[in-house]
């Protein structure tokens, strides 16, 4: 992008302040450093899961896929390892976002935007087309350079390489997409054979351009102007969180080292900050952290790696932009202590929902049922007067067998004494039951008849359907209620 | 600019101020992102595509049909159609096996039902009911009384054929009106009405003379509902012995079908449904109580 000159806004009346501006082209020099490595690894480890998951396998058997991980959107199943859910048990997907949003506020409570600084898609993939931007078209001045030159053919080629390297990220982080809503290895055979579905090709594409467009041109403008987490973040925040702090207690009065030495010989105040500006030019949203916590700041922490490697060559200690809060920073200026506290009510009250809402769903997924009986009483009519006068009513069951073989199951209706259960289209067993047979992961709908031989019944009464799996014993009950005159 | 008067600069960023101000807290006039611009200026020339492509701006009596000629109805055909060839397996194997094979095949049994089911709204729910009860005069086929046969056979059989339908393979027979056409009299038919209750069970009138109502009933009654009140199938004669009463059970009721006689007509509907869905229709009305021996 071409940066033509931003028409000066400041001091200017609201009718010469210009309607639109501009991106600022950021070009980020490299770093090395404690962060960057944390960085490194997180992008490799995040990456690794996302691009690799789809194809580790899980064997479940004959009637189930055989893919660890799968969004089976046809058959309406969501696989996770030893793990199946149903549509109807979707829930457990709200609770997971529960958690993560739990879990992302008690991040947020001990360190500030660690999220957006480390964990981020936008972000790890935006440090990743920033690495390959770097290894084709050089480093920060290099980049300036290019860019302010008339374009040269060796720089057209460089640039064209990174954008073709860049769609083939995107386009890879596209395809890894659809491998998790499809068997990962015989989808990956119909792509390139063009057997596949269309769907796949589309959202290939859908994801290739908004890989390319988000991390490859808007990069950090997603953070500022797109995404509402730094503000939800700012209002959840609150004075205990370290956050990417710039210990101007230590900085100010900022100047270069041989004027600082100078001041400090004269007994006046001078500052560890010598000015070099390394903070602001690794910074990959283009801030002066030295002004601040800002809502541009993802707190990515590389600003700390180039501050300590400048410190290091200097001779003064680390630690100059630190995790630190800004009541600390206070603290040491008016001589008080410095008060850290992870263990705050905030913290505690985060940690115990996180327990709480993750207990219930470990009770809830132990407890789960592999068998599933639900009755729906017909509504017209209510009962029916037989040719000998006894009452029958009509009942529609659907039973859901989540196991992945087929089961054979008895049906009894308790509560009416003599009552006489007739599946319809069902068999009778040799004891008189009603069988009902589902098929793996299957579920089946039926009808049943129940006649109150004996003229028991009242206007209404409560009645109980007992299904019991003849393989296991395993039972499945639910109530409902006889109709009468 | 009508807030000129209230623009400030702010001490901190050294930006304008729109002189909006809320608790305190001051708008500032910063520039838009150019991104965001064009993004706003891309909507716009999209939706002017859009309203050239899709039907969009109200006329008169009409409106803009668009390039595409995309119309909302053959969007529905579409959808139908593709409906349709998604049932058509299910419904040719339907359509390929027979009533029984149907029954015995739990998944073919559970696509006729719900096929039926549908069928039963559409066609046969204003006499029979949503559910089936029926209503007086209109049979209940959720019971185990059927007055032409219960088997698949026969339900499929009333189905398409009819009773005193305009079909000449339909069910014919009908209650004479006995006291409006002078074969009874009226006492006559009162000995009668008591004597076709007691035939249940059900308690009688107390001066009630069913000898002279069971002489009656021997000579007009029994040709067709036979001689202990069991009814015939064939000739679509109710069963008096039972405890369902398809126009009620009260004498007066009794008397009204011996005085003007009865024959509720079933429509016959071969020809108006096809062969598959009259199948499913029977295969569903079975399922409500069909085969059940009174």
């Amino acid at each position: 992008m071409a940066d033509a000159p931003l028409p000066h806004p400041y001091g200017a009346s609201a009718d010469d302040a210009p309607l639109y501006a501009p991106r600022k082209q950021i070009y980020p020099q490299a770093v090395k450093g404690r962060y960057r490595t944390i960085k490194w690894i997180v992008l490799a480890v995040t990456l690794g899961i996302y691009y690799f998951l789809p194809f580790i396998r899980w064997d479940r058997g004959p009637n189930a896929p055989d893919q660890a991980i799968l969004v089976d959107l046809a058959n309406s199943r969501f696989y996770f390892l030893f793990i199946e859910i149903w549509p109807q048990e979707v829930y457990y997907l709200t609770g997971l976002l529960v958690l993560a949003a739990l879990i992302l506020f008690l991040m947020n409570a001990v360190a500030g935007r660690i999220w957006c600084g480390y964990l981020c898609p936008q972000t790890v993939w935006t440090d990743l087309f920033y690495a390959v931007e770097r290894w084709v078209e050089g480093d920060r001045r290099e980049r300036i350079r290019h860019d302010k030159e008339k374009l040269t053919l060796p720089v057209f080629a460089r640039k064209g390489l990174k954008h073709f390297i860049w769609i083939m990220i995107a386009w890879w982080t596209g395809g890894a997409w659809v491998l998790y809503f499809a068997d990962a290895p015989t989808l990956v055979y119909e792509l390139a054979t063009f057997q596949a579905s269309y769907i796949a090709y589309l959202w290939i594409g859908i994801l290739t351009v908004t890989t390319y467009t988000l991390a490859g041109f808007m990069r950090e403008q997603v953070c500022t102007y797109m995404c509402p987490w730094p503000r939800i973040q700012a209002a959840l925040t609150d004075e205990y969180a370290l956050n990417v702090t710039y210990r101007y207690d230590r900085g100010e009065p900022r100047g270069s080292v041989k004027k600082n030495e100078a001041l400090k010989l004269q007994g006046l105040p001078a500052g560890d900050c010598i000015d070099c500006n390394q903070c602001v030019v690794v910074c990959p949203t283009g801030v002066d952290i030295r002004k601040g916590l800002q809502l541009d700041c993802i707190q990515c922490g590389l600003c700390m790696d180039a501050c300590d490697s400048v410190m290091d060559k200097i001779g003064r200690p680390q630690g100059l932009i630190a995790y630190d809060t800004d009541m600390n920073v206070q603290a040491r200026i008016e001589g008080r202590p410095e008060v850290r506290r992870i263990l705050r009510p905030r913290t505690l009250f985060y940690a115990g929902l996180i327990a709480l809402v993750g207990a219930i769903m470990i009770t809830s997924l132990a407890m789960r049922q592999s068998l599933y009986l639900s009755v729906m009483h017909d509504r017209n009519p209510l009962f029916v007067r037989l040719s000998d006068g006894s009452i029958r009513n009509g009942f529609t069951i659907r039973v859901a067998n989540k196991n992945l073989d087929e089961r054979r199951y008895a049906l009894m209706v308790e509560g009416l004494g003599e009552a006489k259960v007739e599946l319809v289209g069902g068999e009778i067993d040799q004891q008189g039951r009603s069988i009902v047979t589902v098929g793996p992961d299957q579920t089946l709908e039926a009808r049943v008849l129940v006649t109150d031989t004996a003229s028991m019944a009242e206007d209404s009464t409560s009645v109980r359907f007992v299904l019991t799996d003849l393989a296991t014993g395993d039972t499945a009950s639910t109530s409902d209620h006889f109709k009468a005159p | 600019m009508a807030h000129e008067s209230h623009e400030q600069v702010d001490a901190v960023t050294g930006v304008t101020t729109t002189g909006h101000a809320w608790d305190g807290i001051q708008e500032l006039n910063n520039p838009l992102p150019r991104w965001w611009l064009w993004t706003f200026y891309l909507t716009i020339f999209w939706s002017v595509l859009y309203a050239f492509a899709y039907p969009a701006i109200p006329m008169i009596s009409s409106y803009t049909r668009g390039a595409l000629g995309w119309h909302s109805r053959d969007a529905v055909v579409v959808e139908l159609e593709a409906l349709k060839q998604q049932r058509s397996g299910m419904t040719t194997k339907l359509a390929g096996s027979s009533l029984e094979e149907i029954k015995q095949n739990p998944e073919m049994f559970a696509f006729a039902r719900a096929q039926g089911k549908a069928a039963f709204g559409d066609n046969c729910a204003p006499c029979h009911g949503a559910g089936g009860a029926g209503a007086k005069g209109y049979p209940n086929l959720n019971d185990d009384d059927w007055l032409w046969g219960g088997s698949l056979a026969q339900i499929e059989h009333t189905i398409r054929h009819g009773a005193r339908s305009t079909s000449d393979q339909g069910h014919s027979g009908t209650m004479p009106a006995f006291g409006r056409d002078g074969m009874l009299k009226r006492e006559e038919i009162s000995h009668a009405a008591d004597y076709v209750r007691s035939l249940s069970g059900l308690p009688t009138d107390k001066g009630a003379d069913l000898a002279a109502g069971a002489k009656v009933y021997a000579d007009n009654c029994a040709a067709c509902h036979g001689i202990k009140g069991q009814g015939s199938q064939e000739l679509g004669a109710p069963n008096l012995s039972d405890k369902i009463w398809l126009f009620g059970s009260d004498k007066a009721n009794i008397v009204e079908g011996l005085m003007n006689g009865r024959g509720g007509v079933m429509p016959t509907w071969h020809g108006r449904l096809d062969d598959t869905t009259i199948k499913a229709l029977t295969l569903y009305v079975h399922s409500l109580g069909g085969d059940q021996k009174p």
